[in-house]
């Protein structure tokens, strides 16, 4: 059994405009100790996806069916008193803005220490050297002294660093980072990444990495998941993704990527992407599909294993096989 | 990451998109039910009353009846006639006193906003000392100049409503200066009242009109104040503020007196400030994106 | 030249967004100005347009000193040098249709009056690869990716004879930054304007730059042509940008020499003594720490780095230290 199983999630929110469909009949599953990235454009539904799991979606908006069971306790029907036991101790995230994520008005190692306190009851004095081996964890240096310091006084990756030390002081299963890099420079986003799989290694951590960066996928993932207008499209082991995209979207993105231009031009995906209040019998990409054929349009193309590991949802996908 | 789905909508769409947001709440629509009626009432229930003045000394304190459904006062006038009469008057009072707010206040606030380096610090000091000035003071002060009337209420509310006006606007145009499209019209050449009026001005108008529903229950509840008091519109005119002058001396005899005109004066300004929540919501960008 | 900027200073108060910068831009060239957050890159461009007022230094315009012209004496060049911005939705006027904000500055030079404008928007439209009908549109009905193209249009009516990007396409999905880029380079190509790629963004700049010149706090480290940097980069830290930036390859990726930096960037208000980079720098020795570097192409092939150890016959390796 899987630590995290997500299976037939769908999230609908509901809106001005009618109900948009957010997520589609998504099923995946996280290991202890894997990284698994959720990649796709914006509005693909990788942040609801995740975000489902702790259930941090507006609920007076959200229609979510479906099923996510943590080590095999299901979350979704889970009372609120005890999903809040559940976020932060088994489930906890980090954000992408790390300038709006911490209060202003609290010590970075107050912030840390409170969360210990009120998760792990920890007495001050233990909460505090928790917080600075935590602090070590997470690579800032002069840790006691950071402790002092306030937010504003640190820069975007070491906030960044901090964050994760909150989100990571009570140990827990499962860590969901949004875009945790996307804000931060490439020289420290580096950095960043590299604490990240040290968790993994040291704390045996399984995180799911939302991300639109696919170098960032090749750098970290060990699985990646590619969604498209809220539905999954190709999931399989990082390495045989890139060897052997069989989605016509995926390698799209791949071939869009300026350092795969051919020529002097990259390859362009054309169109729009659909809109979701609206969810035709069709393969949602088969109008800016190079490979689309009649049959595209006539039905739903479900995400087939094409190899052990790999699997994808079109009718006429690359790749060997 | 911004880029969104784009759902092409044409204006009259997105007009149509606001109007649906707003009619869901009923709070909003509450107020704009209210605020009609309080229009109807100023704008046509002058013309289907008796004259407020006519004076009836065989029912004086009446109560409420089908001949004076809201009765009669001390001179035996009707009611009902007083009470549309004063509504035109606060009417009168609040969009006057919130029009020479908005003219006044404006331009000083884009102004001050746009020359933020020499102009602002000026105005907004003048405007943190107008703060400070009580405005009883200020409003007895002019009567004694130019004698209690309507036109000394819309001045003296003008001039309370105009330090918010000038903040309001002041704020946006900060904002929007930062704005790239105001740094392309600049890099394109553009002077600074062009800038002004086709990039700035536009584009702080949901703001205002938000403040202009807010500011007429206030110059509402001002004019009864002023009136109330003997500084503003002066007997026999009728004004909702007279009539609680007249209303207190027959508190116990004729509590309707009393009654209507407070009742008035509560569900006008309700109306207006639902109104301008809604408005608010609706209008602000970013609640509506 | 179309551009030379000579030792240009921008401080805002106490902090030192631009710190002594010279660049030249030659006729239908595209330079990528390329750095972090912080490094002054967005300045410079402001500069150019004379968005901001230089602090001191020199910006030239077609051999024209335009550093401290008038707001009206500065208008009549406008025509030749236009911006495009990084926020596909802050660059529009929202209460604009698309073919007033195309057209304005065809009637603010007047180039084309009322009668000729919306003839001229719409080629311009189709040039940038939107259809007609969307003259009549508010920028609010537009994608991201639209909006770009008419930011393009905006900027390119006049055919000036410069272009300052800024970001123009960090704030897109992969794939319509992919088009957007593809279009910049058809435009180029066919215009013929010279351009100043403002980017952090390495794989854009090694995709449509003829040469990239690198910022750090200020200062540029190190410029060359592009093939040039990207195979063979002299500065510590370009080397580190260059590291730093994953490639969407797991199997090179995983297999890369990779150089972490320590530390972060030091701040504009107070850059450090000496080489501005040797708090972060691993090659790090004692004369950085107290004597600047120059920009200088010991080489003398056009490819200039401020480093002390980049000499005739040796280029540092930040990777070989650990």
């Amino acid at each position: 059994m899987s630590l995290l199983e997500i299976s037939d999630l769908t999230v609908d929110f509901d809106t001005e405009d009618g109900l948009v469909q957010a997520v589609r009949d998504i099923s995946l599953t996280l290991d202890e100790g894997e990284i698994l990235a959720l990649c796709g454009e914006s509005g693909c539904g990788k942040s609801v996806t995740a975000m489902s799991v702790p259930r941090l979606l507006p609920p007076d908006t959200t229609r979510l069916s479906g099923s996510v069971k943590l080590d095999g306790r299901e979350l979704t029907t889970l009372p609120e008193s005890q999903m809040r036991q559940v976020r932060g101790k088994e489930v906890s995230v980090v954000f992408q803005e790390p300038m709006t994520s911490l209060n202003p008005s609290f010590t970075v190692g107050y912030q840390i220490s409170e969360v210990l306190r009120r998760h792990e009851g920890l007495s001050r004095q233990a909460a505090g050297r928790r917080a600075v081996e935590l602090l070590e964890l997470v690579g800032i240096p002069a840790p006691q002294r950071r402790m002092k310091e306030y937010p504003h006084q640190l820069s975007g990756g070491m906030r960044q660093r901090v964050m994760i030390a909150i989100a990571v002081a009570c140990s827990p299963r499962v860590l969901i980072a949004d875009e945790p890099t996307t804000a931060l420079d490439v020289t420290i986003q580096a950095g960043v990444l590299d604490v990240f799989r040290d968790l993994r290694d040291r704390l045996g951590t399984a995180i799911i990495l939302i991300t639109h960066d696919l170098g960032v996928v090749a750098d970290i993932a060990d699985r990646a998941v590619v969604m498209y207008a809220g539905r999954a499209v190709e999931q399989a082991p990082v390495t045989e993704l890139f060897a052997n995209p069989r989605h016509p979207y995926t390698l799209g993105l791949m071939n869009a990527l300026p350092s795969a231009a051919v020529n002097g031009r990259l390859a362009e995906i054309p169109g729009m992407v659909p809109s979701p209040l609206s969810d035709p019998d069709e393969c949602a990409f088969q109008a800016r599909c190079p490979r689309a054929q009649a049959d595209c349009r006539l039905s739903r193309p479900s995400l087939e294993r094409h190899a052990p590991e790999h699997l994808a949802a079109c009718f006429h996908p690359g790749g060997k096989s | 990451m911004t880029e969104t789905l784009a759902v092409p909508a044409p204006v009259s769409a997105r007009r149509g998109r606001m109007w649906r947001r707003f009619r869901r709440r009923p709070m909003p629509m509450a107020g704009l039910v209210l605020v009609v009626a309080f229009l109807l009432l100023a704008l046509i229930g002058p013309l289907v009353t008796g004259d407020p003045a006519q004076q009836d000394y065989l029912a004086t304190l009446a109560p409420p009846s089908g001949a004076h459904p809201m009765g009669t006062d001390d001179l035996g006038r009707d009611a009902f006639a007083r009470i549309a009469h004063g509504a035109q008057v606060s009417l009168q009072a609040g969009v006057l006193s919130m029009l020479l707010a908005m003219v006044v206040g404006i331009p000083i606030g884009l102004v001050a906003g746009f020359y933020r380096r020499w102009l602002d610090p000026i105005v907004m000091r003048l405007v943190d000392v107008t703060l400070a000035f009580p405005f009883l003071v200020f409003a007895v002060g002019l009567a004694a100049i130019i004698g209690p009337s309507l036109k000394g209420v819309v001045i003296a509310l003008g001039f309370a409503q105009l330090p918010a006006i000038i903040r309001i606007t002041r704020g946006e145009v900060l904002a929007i200066r930062e704005m790239d499209y105001v740094a392309a019209a600049i890099a394109d050449g553009a002077g600074d009242g062009h800038i002004i009026f086709r990039y700035v001005l536009p584009n702080c108008a949901s703001p205002l009109i938000v403040q202009a529903t807010v500011a007429i229950p206030t110059a509402i509840i001002g004019e009864s104040t002023l009136s109330f008091l003997g500084l503003g519109v002066q007997p026999p005119t009728p004004s909702w503020g007279v009539m609680l002058t007249t209303a207190q001396q027959y508190l116990s005899d004729a509590p309707w007196l009393a009654i209507w005109p407070g009742l008035m004066i509560a569900l006008a300004t309700l109306g207006f400030n639902l109104l301008g929540d809604g408005l608010r919501d609706v209008l602000d960008p970013r609640s509506a994106r | 030249m179309i551009l030379r900027i000579d030792n240009l200073v921008k401080h805002y108060g106490p902090v030192r967004a631009v710190d002594g910068l010279s660049l030249e831009i030659g006729q239908g060239e595209v330079l990528g100005l390329v750095g972090e957050s912080g490094s002054g890159k967005s300045t410079v461009g402001k500069c150019v347009l004379r968005l901001t007022e230089p602090t001191a230094g020199a910006i030239e315009l077609d051999g024209r000193d335009i550093t401290h012209l008038s707001r009206r004496a500065m208008r009549p060049l406008r025509r030749d040098v236009h911006m495009v911005f990084q926020d596909p939705y802050s660059s529009l006027n929202p209460r604009f249709t698309i073919g007033q904000i195309v057209g304005e500055p065809l009637l603010r030079h007047k180039v084309a009056d009322r009668r000729t404008v919306s003839g001229r928007v719409s080629a311009m439209l189709e040039k940038v690869g939107l259809r007609q009908e969307m003259a009549s549109r508010y920028p609010h009905e537009l994608s991201g990716g639209q909006r770009q193209r008419v930011g393009l249009a905006r900027a390119l009516i006049l055919e000036p004879r410069l272009v300052v990007a800024d970001e123009p396409v960090s704030a897109l999905d992969v794939s319509v930054q992919a088009s957007v880029l593809n279009l910049i380079t058809d435009l180029q190509r066919d215009m013929g304007f010279s351009c100043l790629f403002i980017t952090h963004d390495l794989s854009v700049v090694e995709f449509l730059a003829d040469r990239v010149a690198v910022m750090y706090l200020g200062k540029i480290v190190e410029s060359g042509p592009t093939a040039e940097i990207f195979a063979e980069p002299r500065h510590p830290y370009t080397q580190a940008l260059l590291s730093a930036a994953p490639v969407a390859d797991p199997v090179r990726q995983r297999d890369r020499r990779r150089i972490v930096l320590g530390g972060d960037v030091p701040s504009p208000v107070d850059p450090p003594a000496g080489c501005r980079f040797h708090t972060r720098c691993p090659l790090a020795y004692d004369a950085c720490r107290t004597e600047e570097p120059p920009l200088h192409d010991p080489r003398g092939n056009g490819h200039p780095a401020a480093c002390h150890l980049v000499t005739a016959d040796r280029v540092p390796d930040a990777a070989a230290h650990r």
